[in-house]
């Protein structure tokens, strides 16, 4: 009797609109207004990866040990290097990123022992061209310029 | 002229996908229809193949990690899990407490956006479109725990063979014991939308049933297998990664329906809730990794280790030569093996119960084709 009543007054389909009533309150509507207002990624975030500078002298950390290169599991990573003559230590000359085969699992990061290759927070990487996709060592060092939209 | 023609014949063959929003991906399904009643199903898959398997014979074993992610991609956690231990187990090595403890709750919490995903999906395929949204709202918050804990949302490559590599950050503890507080009222919340629903039972009760004998023919692991009463659970079974410390049930049911994977799934949520809770409470002090070599040498030999992912049996299969690369590495995916049920589960029933049975399978294409 109870189980036909309930059916009659539709009291199944009341109780899920109950619920989508209860979720409309405009406390729980949010939105990001993306351009003009930026998502925070967290610290560990992999994305665009950069060519560290020590801060103090502005040289590049890399010495060019090809670690991360060998590390990579797409081989995307190019290095060269260049023995300088006087102090007999290898120097960066050239460092190649294609950020179009890169998948950001990290070990190229894990795999450097300076610090200098590090996946940083930036995770705007839209090109207009493919080419445009393939990160030089200068690309590298200044990071990705997005555009910044006022609101 | 012959006796018969195709014109004569009631039989109707129909492609369902690759491109068809209810199949979760490029699945082709071919249906031979009278009618509305369905005679056969053949299953095309293969739109995603990339070839996995082969790409691991080229990559060091930890080379080959992050790829692992892209098979289910939406329990990327498990299957990292799963290749971890089983190169583990070539090199014989065990991975510490802590990063046991900590492997524990991420799947886990992997388990639960996996399912969570299933849930709002499927219901979108049956016509509720609400939970979907609830759904997402509550698989970012796990999101972005794994963000903040290792820098990935969906392909995290959170586990390094060996143990971890990242340390547990400041306040995780409290924000999965934050998360598990907010998510059990959540679970009631879809179950209010959808358990007692009249449009539900009816959509779901007595469609797709697979029996235990049947489930065991087709070797149907996971909530599939459970919802016809079998109590196979591979944390139970065989125990990993620290799993026999705690204290958890695997929901069962018995008709093997629809309907009964649903609530199979429901349960395993709490359940899930239930073990992170534990394994949260006392994250055990020590090292995160244990003394594996830089450069991963595997004596030769084979391992297999299979681990229960949200859909099911996974199993990593590998073969070492002794070298840096693995000989051959073989998947068993759970979702490539329940869908071989599917031609059993929709003869004879209509075209809408396909759209049923598809969802409450929970394949993911990219598992299914490798």
């Amino acid at each position: 009797m109870r189980r036909l009543l309930k059916k009659i007054f539709l009291v199944d389909l009341a109780q899920g609109l109950w619920v989508t009533f209860r979720n409309q309150n405009p406390k729980y509507i949010y939105t990001e207004q993306y351009p003009a207002e930026r998502p925070k990624v967290a610290e560990r975030y992999r994305g665009a990866p950069r060519l560290n500078l020590n801060p103090e002298t502005g040289e590049t950390l890399c010495m060019a040990c090809n670690m991360c290169a060998l590390a990579c599991p797409e081989s995307l990573i190019v290095v060269s290097s260049q023995r300088n003559e006087k102090t007999k230590k290898k120097e960066l000359v050239t460092f190649t990123f294609d950020t179009s085969r890169c998948m950001f699992c990290g070990l190229c990061e894990d795999s450097c022992p300076t610090d200098a290759l590090e996946l940083s927070q930036d995770f705007e990487l839209a090109s207009y061209t493919r080419e445009g996709q393939i990160w030089d060592r200068k690309m590298l060092e200044e990071g990705p310029k997005p555009t910044r939209y006022k609101c | 002229m012959p006796d018969t023609t195709f014109l004569d014949s009631t039989e109707l063959v129909l492609n369902m996908g690759p491109q068809h929003p209810s199949t979760h991906g490029v699945l082709r399904v071919i249906l031979k229809l009278d009618g509305e009643k369905i005679l056969g199903t053949d299953c095309v898959i293969g739109y995603l193949h990339r070839g996995v398997e082969k790409i691991a014979e080229a990559r060091t074993y930890a080379q080959f990690n992050p790829y692992v992610d892209r098979l289910d991609y939406v329990a990327a956690v498990s299957n990292g899990l799963g290749y971890c231990l089983a190169v583990e187990k070539l090199l014989n090595v065990e991975a510490s407490p802590r990063a046991q403890a900590v492997r524990v709750i991420l799947t886990e919490l992997n388990r639960i956006a996996s399912h969570v995903l299933w849930l709002g999906t499927h219901a979108l395929d049956i016509g509720a479109i609400t939970p979907v949204f609830y759904c997402f709202r509550e698989r970012e918050e796990i999101l972005k725990i794994f963000e903040q804990y290792c820098g990935a949302r969906l392909t995290t490559h959170a586990f390094r063979i060996g143990g971890l590599q990242y340390e547990i950050y400041d306040g995780f503890e409290q924000e999965v014991k934050a998360f598990c507080d907010m998510f059990l009222p959540k679970v009631d919340e879809y179950e209010e939308l959808l358990t007692n629903n009249r449009i539900w039972m009816s959509r779901l009760k007595n469609v797709g049933i697979l029996n235990a004998e049947d489930c065991k023919r087709y070797g149907v692991t996971g909530p599939v297998l459970r919802a016809a009463g079998v109590h196979w659970d591979l944390r139970k079974a065989q125990p990993y990664s620290g799993y026999e410390k705690y204290d958890f049930e695997i929901p069962t049911r018995d008709n093997g329906d629809t309907y009964d994977r649903y609530s199979v799934r429901m349960q395993e949520m709490r359940q899930a809730v239930r073990i992170i809770r534990q394994a949260v409470e006392g994250i055990p002090e020590g090292p995160i990794m244990a003394k594996v070599p830089k450069v991963i040498k595997p004596p030769v030999g084979e391992a297999y280790v299979s681990i229960e992912a949200p859909k099911g049996e996974l199993g990593y299969y590998i073969v070492s030569d002794g070298s840096t690369q693995p000989y051959r590495v073989r998947v068993r995916p759970p979702s490539f093996v329940n869908l071989q049920a599917l031609d059993r589960m929709v003869r004879g029933a209509l075209i809408a119960d396909v759209v049923a049975v598809i969802g409450t399978l929970d394949i993911v294409l990219g598992e299914v084709d490798r």
